[in-house]
């Protein structure tokens, strides 16, 4: 009995081992597949054009595809609408989550604080689609047009809790005996603050705002009912504007223009695993 | 000194964490039945790396290796299945691990529910009282057996892990300075219970109490450097030490 | 700068999330009560009738409901095969070694694709071979959302149970195997049980993703308005008939979408809640 119930745990140990590795390995056969199609898909499509020249027509597709030729245009009006909102949008939410995080890490112990926190972690778990909704509301019903302002606050929101937290466990984690040697020396509450924690936790906080660029960068859903989307490369940001990921669900929807999902759907990738990739590796750096 | 029919025999075991570094060096040394043998020595010297190596716990760590043979009644552990070896030879560290999320009483069955024993609830009863009376334990615990064991004070979750070591019939129990973390009753307590248990088990024990070791062990060795200095009778060593490291250490020129 | 005047800015900037915060509950709110107090709050919840000609206008969250729950418990269940061996690799097998640093990029990399690229790729790739498979003859529907939405949270659910994994003390694992446990055992009986708790509250924060997850699953769910019959039916959640609808959508029909909105909001904000009050009690322990 013994050897034989020797064998079995041992069986079940072993085969406990193969099983972990084998569905952990596993977990990475979809990244493998989407990056893959993406890549093998978008490759072909991918070309100067494609990142200079504005979403063509549903027409001008529709002849070119008729004539058995390779759509015109590209996706240079999504990209200038994203970095337009995105800039606008990380302008205000910078300094905003950047105090508002600080101000949490320096009064940790006050109920507002608290208070406060919890509303950082509701607002991050909050989906996105009804960041949207209230965009819709706030910005869009009252400027009576959709526009890359709402666009832009939408973002704003959203990459608002990810600051403020970033920021706020960075400062977390510096030395007391940073902020006491600072004050020490005569300096002023707000000059140890400005010249001394921020700079000190620059890496940590501008890893956050990486991750939060690159988090609000594919976001669709709440730009459609505040950004809307243009076929036409423009700057104003009172009117509906063109951004990536609303390019793409455009693709998606509709038939002649299918040729072009691909191709904005490597860009956009690119785009979020290069900021992935370097907010990790800066926060690698800054932690050693 | 003669050691007739040990239960533990160390033959040339080297243990080393990383190449060309060893912690212990070619330790020759052989453990005599019913009886507690003190390991000594300044921290570092290696003495826990060679009793975990007894228990084969260095297999958890990829980066260790022993060499040499570790013979138990005459079998060479390293050649056998760690948990075959690991229930005949139990094992009490020095911070006591009671399971957190494990009752007192299930603490105590721990060893069989681990090994996947399945047992009467009469068995599991008389098992569980027989332990915890072993380790003097059981009038003070018996009514509340339902609880966690971590609500135990130090000394008591200290027995509790010698109980449930007891508890699977080990020939050997290794003990890695089982009462550093306790408090001076709470250690006498221990040590009392170890001198009655020698009975049914073979104790060895790591520790760097010297007054512990006098008190408690027949025999003592004392390491330095990885290396084993001197294995003796206590009476003998305690009184008339034959190297100059091992005087230096007990005279307390040496900690 | 005068210390005053930073305190209060610091202070002014903190006031803006409760400012945002109570401004979307004031608002949806308010914008919702159109819809609640014309059909009432239970009718509203509890009818299955989405119905938008003018006049006999019907608007009933029930198919929603049912098709986000439906979506989130399948995808938690086709994610816990995947995230669990992950954290398991490591929390506990490969712990601080190079293999799992180069499993935890991988499901780093997974969570940073936009949620639209999920969608395309679910659509284009994972599609046809459900309709090849005679599960379902559109392809689309409740059971291809939730696997697609389970790739999406396996990287949320893995990487903090694998912390709470790898927080269960050496001392315990080693007082196990000293009673000569196999490594299965210890996961058993001692990872499992000490680390539980945590896990479990990993598993309630990835629900509370899923619940709100919109364009992966607009794109794949095949947005129809009916109760679903069957897992691969399709249907709607509460966030894809939002996203579907909410662009052309004015009146009564608008002020029910922000209705559900509302909802969505209260139930997620409700799941993160527990989530992160088991997360705080886990830690202590």
């Amino acid at each position: 009995m013994q050897t034989h119930h020797l064998k079995r745990r041992q069986f079940i140990n072993r085969l406990l081992f193969v099983l972990v590795c084998f569905f952990a390995a596993l977990t990475s056969v979809p990244l493998l597949a989407i990056l893959g199609e993406v890549l093998f898909r978008g490759y072909s499509q991918f070309s100067w054009d494609f990142i200079t020249e504005s979403t063509p027509t549903a027409f001008k597709a529709m002849q070119a595809i008729a004539a058995g030729e390779t759509i015109p245009g590209g996706i240079a009006n999504g990209i200038v609408g994203t970095l337009l909102m995105l800039a606008m949008a990380t302008v205000v939410a910078v300094p905003v989550g950047v105090l508002c995080g600080v101000y949490l890490a320096e009064n940790r112990k006050s109920k507002f604080a608290n208070f406060v926190s919890y509303l950082t972690d509701l607002l991050q778990g909050t989906p996105s689609v009804i960041i949207g909704i209230i965009t819709y509301i706030w910005v869009v019903v009252p400027m009576k047009t959709y526009s890359a302002i709402a666009g832009s606050v939408a973002l704003f929101i959203m990459m608002l809790p990810l600051i403020i937290r970033s920021t706020e466990e960075t400062v977390k984690i510096l030395p007391a005996s940073l902020k006491e040697a600072g004050l020490a020396l005569g300096g002023t509450y707000s000059k140890v603050v400005l010249k001394i924690q921020l700079p000190t936790a620059f890496g940590g906080i501008f890893t956050g705002i990486l991750l939060a660029v690159s988090r609000v960068i594919g976001e669709t859903a709440p730009l459609m009912f505040t950004a809307l989307g243009c076929s036409m490369l423009r700057w104003d940001v009172d009117k509906p504007i063109a951004a990536v990921p609303l390019l793409i669900w455009e693709f998606f929807n509709d038939p002649n223009l299918q040729q072009l999902i691909w191709g904005a759907s490597l860009f956009l990738l690119i785009f979020v695993l290069m900021l992935n990739i370097t907010a990790k590796k800066i926060a690698k750096k800054w932690k050693s | 000194m003669e050691i007739i029919e040990p239960i533990i025999e160390f033959k040339n075991v080297c243990v080393s964490y990383a190449k060309n570094t060893m912690a212990v060096k070619y330790v020759n040394a052989a453990v005599a039945r019913n009886s507690i043998t003190a390991i000594m020595g300044p921290s570092g010297c290696g003495k826990s790396t060679l009793l975990r190596a007894a228990n084969l716990m260095h297999m958890l760590y990829p980066n260790i290796t022993v060499g040499g043979e570790i013979l138990l009644n005459g079998k060479n552990i390293l050649d056998m299945e760690p948990i075959e070896v690991r229930r005949r030879v139990g094992m009490v560290f020095q911070r006591p691990t009671p399971f957190p999320t494990m009752s007192i009483y299930d603490n105590v069955l721990a060893g069989f529910s681990l090994n996947g024993i399945r047992l009467s609830k009469s068995q599991k009863e008389q098992i569980v009282e027989t332990s915890l009376r072993n380790v003097s334990l059981w009038d003070e615990v018996k009514d509340v057996l339902n609880k966690k064991g971590t609500f135990l004070s130090g000394g008591q979750q200290q027995r509790l892990c010698i109980a449930r070591a007891l508890a699977l019939k080990p020939d050997v129990l290794l003990m890695d300075e089982p009462t550093s973390a306790l408090d001076p009753i709470a250690t006498k307590h221990i040590e009392e219970l170890l001198v009655q248990l020698k009975d049914e088990v073979t104790i060895l024990i790591v520790t760097h109490n010297m007054g512990q070791a006098k008190r408690i062990s027949e025999r003592s060795m004392f390491m330095y450097l990885g290396e084993l200095i001197e294995y003796d009778d206590s009476a003998k060593m305690f009184t008339d030490p034959r190297d100059e490291r091992t005087k230096a250490y007990l005279t307390g020129k040496m900690g | 700068m005068n210390d005053k005047i930073f305190k209060i800015v610091l202070f002014t900037a903190a006031l803006v999330i409760p400012f945002i915060c109570g401004g979307i509950i004031y608002s949806l709110t308010i914008d919702a009560s159109d819809a609640i107090s014309h059909f009432g709050f239970f009718e509203f919840l509890s009818s299955s009738e989405w119905d938008y000609t003018p006049g006999k206008e019907q608007y009933g969250a029930l198919p929603f409901i049912t098709g986000t729950l439906l979506t989130t418990l399948l995808a938690l269940l086709f994610c816990i095969p995947f995230s669990l061996p992950v954290s398991l690799f490591v929390g506990e097998y490969f712990k601080g070694t190079r293999m799992a640093e180069i499993l935890s990029t991988v499901t780093d990399l997974l969570a940073g694709i936009p949620s639209i690229i999920y969608g395309l790729w679910g659509f284009y790739m994972l599609r046809p071979i459900i309709m090849a498979l005679n599960i379902s003859p559109q392809g689309s529907g409740i059971l291809t959302a939730a696997l697609v939405l389970a790739i999406m949270i396996v990287p949320y659910a893995a990487s903090l149970s694998a912390e709470f994994i790898k927080m269960v003390p050496s001392d315990l694992k080693e007082g196990a195997y000293s009673l000569g446990a196999t490594r299965a055992e210890v996961i058993r009986h001692i990872v499992f049980p000490v680390a539980g708790s945590g896990v479990f509250s990993s598993y309630i924060l990835a629900i509370g993703r899923a619940l709100g997850e919109t364009m992966t699953v607009t794109m794949l769910i095949g947005n129809t308005n009916q109760m679903p019959d069957s897992l691969t039916a399709t249907g709607n959640t509460m966030a894809s008939i939002i996203a579907n609808q909410f662009g052309e959508a004015d009146g009564l029909k608008l002020s029910a979408l922000i209705a559900i909105g509302l909802l969505l909001f209260c139930i997620t904000a409700i799941i993160n809640m527990i989530g992160k009050v088991l997360i705080k009690r886990a830690r202590i322990v």
